[in-house]
């Protein structure tokens, strides 16, 4: 049977398929559609499916699945296995029991994250496989197959999507689910293979060592990777690569050899019959240059007279995403061809950027308004991941870099010795990932600053996933609901206030006390998020301008997307009625639409 | 060597219900057993951005349409139309919805909306352009939410898909109470482009 699906719904159906009962994930693009697809149809299989606080907490729960003899998947975005790296780099060691599966999807060109990294490297670094697919139906085929690599190995194994294809769609032939029990038998206690003492690590380090030329020798033969030897020009790509290459081929009607590469360890075997075949090769993979590392290496050994084309002869690029035309081009260079360069429409350079911005109506825009009315222009405004970072154009992003580095980077500027005010701002499921620790680090060490939290009640820029603030697991059981405020006391906080960002007054007074406050102290702006209101079928009221509006753009600097201006403000159908502008416009201009 | 059968480029502004088009034609190609192959925009970038979706029927590769490779353009948002034009191949068709959707970088003054003119004349320079004010006939079917699928109606005259498959994936895809108002709003878009 074949269905017309999601990549990372393929990856789900995959986890399914392969008889997997235990999946964990924290929400990221591109990565996030897998636990919210197996979370939605929990309840029909025997899995337990969740989100985790974060994506360390994801994989060890995981580990813990496998070990206790269930197939077992953690999933997250690239910069997330950064997270879960302390553990991801000594599980190798230990290994696996039933077979364990990382999803970690990479977003080249940074679509949205805040940076390019390849977890192939991630793969090498650790001695771990890992698998590349091309579309959404290698996806899933190659995670059905990565629970049974992991096995035969006692490894877990990587399986790296990147944005197209978790976002691409395709139609895909389907395997059988199996049904009835999918967890296992239990823990099997084994010291010698579960704990990792130095006397234990030292054996397992060369274990892992001496395993890697089994598993190169079994991805070899994997249908992963296929080669096709014609003319005594080459092309060596990996992943989607592999099928722009291809699509290329065909477009110019080329006939050179092609290899096309799904699984690291990369099969060296068939890169030494390219290498010995051709005189010349082009190496075609996204971001880092992994194979064509290993094409110099092998070309070295077997024929030094190869010519190399790609990222380091400048050939392919190495940051960003590719796609077709980038590959066909390339090719066609190397072939004496003509290239195809796409012409601009003329007036395409002047049309208006549609930058993402934040909904009409949405709280964190209010929560930015009084914070910098309160702390005015000069302050320094640490800030986050999530959608708040959107907020740029309010003058109270001056900083991101990674999950919950808000509150540690204000701390280290405020030790650095800037002494203006430091207001750093971070959202409800961002701080629970990874802002606790650097909310009691700032409170131990006796910062001196504010930490505004901006609780949306949600974790809102990946689709609206539950965190432990919510009240609600993934599969919608009723759960603990932990409350900001206790964890801010808890972690030692000395002033710690929650405000509704939708009244302005209150919100500008709450923020001027944390100001003023000679400690750490924290506000928590809470306002649920507009876009999960309409969902649940909250009807908003409205607001419009009356003649009273002098045009003094007052409203206008409040930059919300309902509030148009030409001479004077006008309020269009965006508008979801936070009310915030009338309670800014100076003239009383701005009321309810009855 | 062709190697896409017939490739079309969906624009517009997050919201709009791009992707729903997108996925409805998915599903009527999987009924006529054609293959298909699609990419489309999450994330940030939905945040009240412009979107892009590419889906390629009959095809095996990747899932992106090449800049002057789209048999049809299709654009719910004029401006968007223009900003994804160079996507439109050589004598391709290009249906665009008339009725903007104005960035913010365009009510806080810092840009100019550009007149419809100045986004089709450019477009007529490189195939056959269909406006059509589609908003405005979704409201005459119901619901002016309804513009995406006025625009499906009239692509479905250049897919190499049966309509009564478009129609079928159409009434698998949107929530029953909504279907009469789709299908009205389908064959007022389709209507469009006939005569």
């Amino acid at each position: 049977m074949r269905e017309y699906l999601l990549g990372n719904v393929a990856i789900a159906r995959g986890i399914l398929e392969a008889g997997a009962g235990l999946a964990a994930g924290y929400p990221g693009t591109p990565s996030s559609e897998i636990i919210d697809t197996l979370s939605g149809i929990a309840s029909g299989y025997d899995i337990h499916v969740e989100w985790s606080v974060n994506e360390k907490a994801a994989l060890e729960v995981a580990i813990g699945g496998s070990w206790a003899g269930t197939r077992s998947v953690a999933t997250m975005k690239h910069v997330g296995l950064n997270v879960a790296a302390d553990p991801f780099m000594t599980l190798a060691y230990l290994g696996v029991d039933a077979g364990l599966v990382i999803v970690s999807a990479d977003d080249p060109y940074c679509h949205s994250s805040q940076n390019e990294q390849d977890t192939r490297r991630y793969a090498q670094f650790a001695s771990v496989p890992c698998l590349d697919p091309a579309d959404p139906q290698e996806a899933k085929d190659m995670t059905v197959y990565a629970f049974g690599l992991s096995e035969r190995f006692s490894v877990p194994v990587l399986l790296r999507p990147t944005t197209r294809v978790s976002h691409a769609r395709s139609d895909v032939e389907l395997g059988e689910i199996p049904e009835g029990r999918r967890r296992g038998r239990g823990f099997r206690k084994d010291p010698a293979r579960r704990v990792s003492l130095p006397v234990n690590a030292r054996r397992l380090h060369r274990e892992l060592i001496d395993k890697q030329r089994d598993i190169e020798r079994e991805l070899e033969s994997a249908p992963w990777n296929r080669l096709l030897l014609k003319g005594d020009v080459g092309v060596i790509a990996s992943g989607i690569a592999g099928l722009y290459a291809e699509e290329a081929l065909a477009n110019l009607d080329a006939d050179l050899s092609l290899l096309r590469i799904g699984t690291y360890p990369a099969p060296s075997r068939m890169i030494e019959e390219v290498v010995k075949h051709t005189s010349r090769v082009m190496v075609i993979e996204e971001l880092e240059p992994v194979v064509e590392e290993l094409v110099e290496i092998v070309a070295k050994r077997c024929n030094p007279e190869l010519e190399i084309l790609g990222k380091r002869s400048g050939d392919i690029p190495r940051a960003g995403e590719l796609d077709l035309l980038t590959v066909r081009n390339a090719i066609a260079r190397m072939l004496g061809m003509s290239v195809t360069v796409p012409e601009d429409l003329p007036g395409a350079e002047s049309v208006p950027p549609r930058p993402p911005s934040l909904c009409p109506g949405c709280g964190h825009r209010a929560a930015y308004y009084a914070m910098r009315k309160a702390f005015g222009k000069d302050a320094i405004y640490t800030n986050d991941i999530g959608c708040y970072t959107i907020g740029i154009s309010m003058g109270t992003v001056d900083t991101c870099l990674c999950m919950g580095a808000s509150i540690t980077i204000g701390s280290g500027i405020r030790f650095g010795g800037d002494e203006r005010p430091i207001c750093c701002c971070i959202g409800d499921s961002t701080f629970l990932h990874a802002g606790m620790t650097g909310l009691l680090n700032a409170a131990y060490n006796k910062s001196r600053m504010t930490v505004a939290i901006l609780d949306n009640s949600t974790t809102a820029m990946t689709g609206h996933q539950p965190h432990p603030g919510t009240g609600f697991t993934a599969t919608g059981e009723e759960s603990v609901r932990i409350s900001l405020e206790e964890i801010a006391k808890a972690l030692g906080s000395g002033h710690v206030e929650c405000v509704d960002p939708y009244n302005l007054e209150e919100s500008i007074s709450a923020f001027t006390r944390a100001r003023d406050f000679p400690g750490l102290s924290v506000v928590i702006s809470r306002a649920p998020c507009r876009i999960l209101l309409r969902r649940k079928g909250e009807r908003y009221i409205r607001y419009r301008v009356t003649d009273e509006c002098v045009g003094c753009r007052q409203c206008v600097e409040f930059n919300c997307p309902a509030i148009e201006f030409d001479e004077k403000a006008a309020i269009n159908q965006l508008c979801t009625g936070c009310g915030v502008c009338a309670q800014i416009c100076p003239k009383d201009a701005i009321e309810v639409v009855k | 060597m062709r190697t896409s059968k017939c490739d079309i480029v969906i624009v517009g502004v997050g919201g709009q219900g791009v992707i729903l088009i997108s996925e409805i034609i998915g599903r009527a190609a999987l009924k006529a057993g054609i293959h298909v192959r699609a990419a489309e925009t999450h994330g940030m970038a939905q945040r009240g951005g412009s979107v892009i979706n590419h889906t390629r029927l009959g095809c095996i590769y990747g899932p992106m349409v090449p800049e002057g490779g789209a048999d049809i353009l299709l654009a719910l948002e004029p401006a968007e139309a223009l900003r994804y034009g160079r996507y439109l191949s050589r004598g391709g068709v290009a249906l665009v919805n008339t009725k903007p959707v104005i960035p913010t970088t365009v009510t806080a003054g810092q840009f100019r909306y550009p007149e419809i003119e100045e986004i089709l004349a450019p477009l007529r320079g490189i195939g056959r352009v269909l406006p059509m004010n589609a908003t405005e006939i979704a409201e005459r079917a119901g619901s002016s939410q309804a513009a995406n699928i006025v625009m499906l109606g009239a692509l479905s005259r250049f897919m190499p898909i049966e309509e009564a498959l478009v129609l079928e994936a159409l009434m698998d895809s949107v929530p029953r109470r909504y279907i009469d108002v789709n299908l009205k709003a389908f064959e007022l878009g389709k209507a469009e482009v006939s005569g």
